[in-house]
């Protein structure tokens, strides 16, 4: 079974060169760690950074510089700084290319739930509905049961949608999915994983055609 | 010239009254306008709504005005920073209006650019999406928002001139630039203003024309919400 930087490092191998990536709060931010050095991507932050580099060091942290998770970040040569507005043009506009973001519910037609548990957790949802609703490409990095043990892969989500039909590919900490039009798509085990584990962890449809690799990372 | 300059908060918050909308920059802590904040603190104005993309901390930024029960409504699209938000919020207090980040900034902009309403993709099939009306454009569904209106915006930048023209620093510009002109009144607060001709016009982020007043502010804490760093090796 992997742990949250083992997700974060299959899903590392999904990005590719050219790539601009925004990333989410949570694993998708630890993914940033695992991408090639021998390759070009630029890392978008929704509160108006490309090109963000690593935490400052300390002393040298500027108020004026964060990320979207309201952490204290660096820039790279080649950065760029714009206002909100552009920042969502870009995003909306289809010109980053992958977007990774956590889930607390994922539904096999592509339905994801990651901004609200009512009567619980009201904080809004930031950027996440504006990121799902247009992204062409989006991978959703979550564990593959809640912390009571329930599956987060379901038939439908039970919570409050932050958008529909939109997830394409799913790194859990048992295996990687596609959403196809069937269900859930097995691609990959994770090391040591059994398809029986896997197929006890998923409520939603589970297609397995042939044989199913284990993940290389 | 056309002069922008007031001498202090106080003359550039004048006409603000209970009741009225409130467009605020900044994200988290980020780039807030702290000293249009303090002197809303000092007035004691009530009943008014806010439209920010977040809501401060207990004790800084929008929080400071939460403190004084003057927010009767906050619309932003991410709250998570505020205990006492969350206590007015769940006890009914405060109404809040959680909005898409995205189309936040539009909404802001939109009013700025002379844009009554725009249709988008986020939040189709949501609850946000419950009640406006959708529409389909070349095989995906969009739902329609409102520019946003508003009585004054409040702006911070890190320079500016005598003419309102400002430039932002970093990830302070924010939603900063999207509220300039969408207000009746935008109020923009510098850290360093200075005298027309100062600046070049090449490199000017917002024109002066979308800004009312300008004025100089004093002791910035610009406070870090997260403060991350890495070891030296």
């Amino acid at each position: 079974m992997l742990d949250k930087n083992g997700i974060a490092k299959r899903i590392a191998r999904e990005v590719k060169d050219g790539y601009y990536v925004n990333l989410g709060i949570g694993i998708p931010t630890l993914v940033a760690n695992f991408v090639r050095s021998d390759i070009s991507v630029e890392f978008q932050s929704e509160n108006g950074v490309l090109g963000m580099g690593p935490f400052p060091y300390e002393g040298e942290e500027d108020p004026d510089i964060i990320n979207a998770g309201k952490q204290t970040i660096t820039t790279l040569p080649g950065a760029s700084f714009f206002d909100s507005a552009t920042s969502f043009g870009m995003i909306r506009g289809q010109h980053v290319d992958l977007t990774i973001l956590g889930a607390m519910e994922v539904a096999e037609n592509g339905d994801i739930a990651n901004w609200k548990i009512p009567g619980k957790m009201v904080k809004g949802m930031g950027g996440a509905m504006d990121l799902v609703a247009s992204a062409e490409n989006i991978i959703v990095a979550m564990m593959h049961t809640n912390k009571a043990g329930k599956s987060k892969l379901l038939k439908r989500c039970t919570l409050p949608l932050t958008g529909v039909g939109c997830v394409k590919k799913i790194v859990t900490n048992l295996a990687v999915l596609e959403v196809t039009d069937q269900g859930f798509k097995l691609l990959e085990r994770a090391p040591g994983i059994s398809l029986e584990a896997i197929k006890e962890a998923t409520e939603g449809i589970l297609i397995v055609q042939d044989e199913v690799p284990e993940m290389e990372i | 010239m056309i002069r922008k300059t007031v001498a202090d908060a106080q003359e550039a918050l004048r006409g603000v009254q209970d009741g009225m909308t409130f467009m605020l920059g900044g994200f988290g802590l980020c780039g807030i306008p702290e000293n249009a904040i303090a002197e809303l603190v000092q007035l004691g104005i009530k009943d008014i709504t806010c439209i920010s993309n977040n809501a401060g901390v207990d004790d800084f930024g929008l929080g400071l005005l939460l403190q004084k029960k003057q927010i009767r409504k906050m619309i932003s699209s991410y709250v998570g920073e505020n205990d006492e938000f969350e206590r007015q919020m769940l006890s009914g207090e405060l109404d809040v209006e959680l909005t898409p980040q995205g189309t936040l900034a539009e909404k802001c902009r939109a009013a700025q650019a002379g844009f009554p309403a725009f249709y988008t993709p986020a939040g189709y099939g949501t609850e946000v999406a419950e009640g406006k009306e959708t529409r389909e454009f070349n095989g995906k569904m969009y739902v329609l928002e409102y520019a946003y209106k508003s009585d004054f915006s409040f702006v911070k930048a890190w320079k500016g001139d005598e003419a309102g023209n400002l430039v932002f620093k970093g990830t302070a510009r924010n939603f900063n630039p999207c509220m300039c002109g969408a207000s009746d009144i935008t109020v923009a607060e510098v850290e360093e203003l200075l005298p027309a001709g100062s600046l070049d016009p090449n490199e000017i982020h917002i024109p002066g024309i979308f800004i009312q007043r300008i004025f100089q502010g004093t002791l910035y804490e610009k406070r870090i919400e997260q403060r991350t760093v890495r070891k030296r090796d």
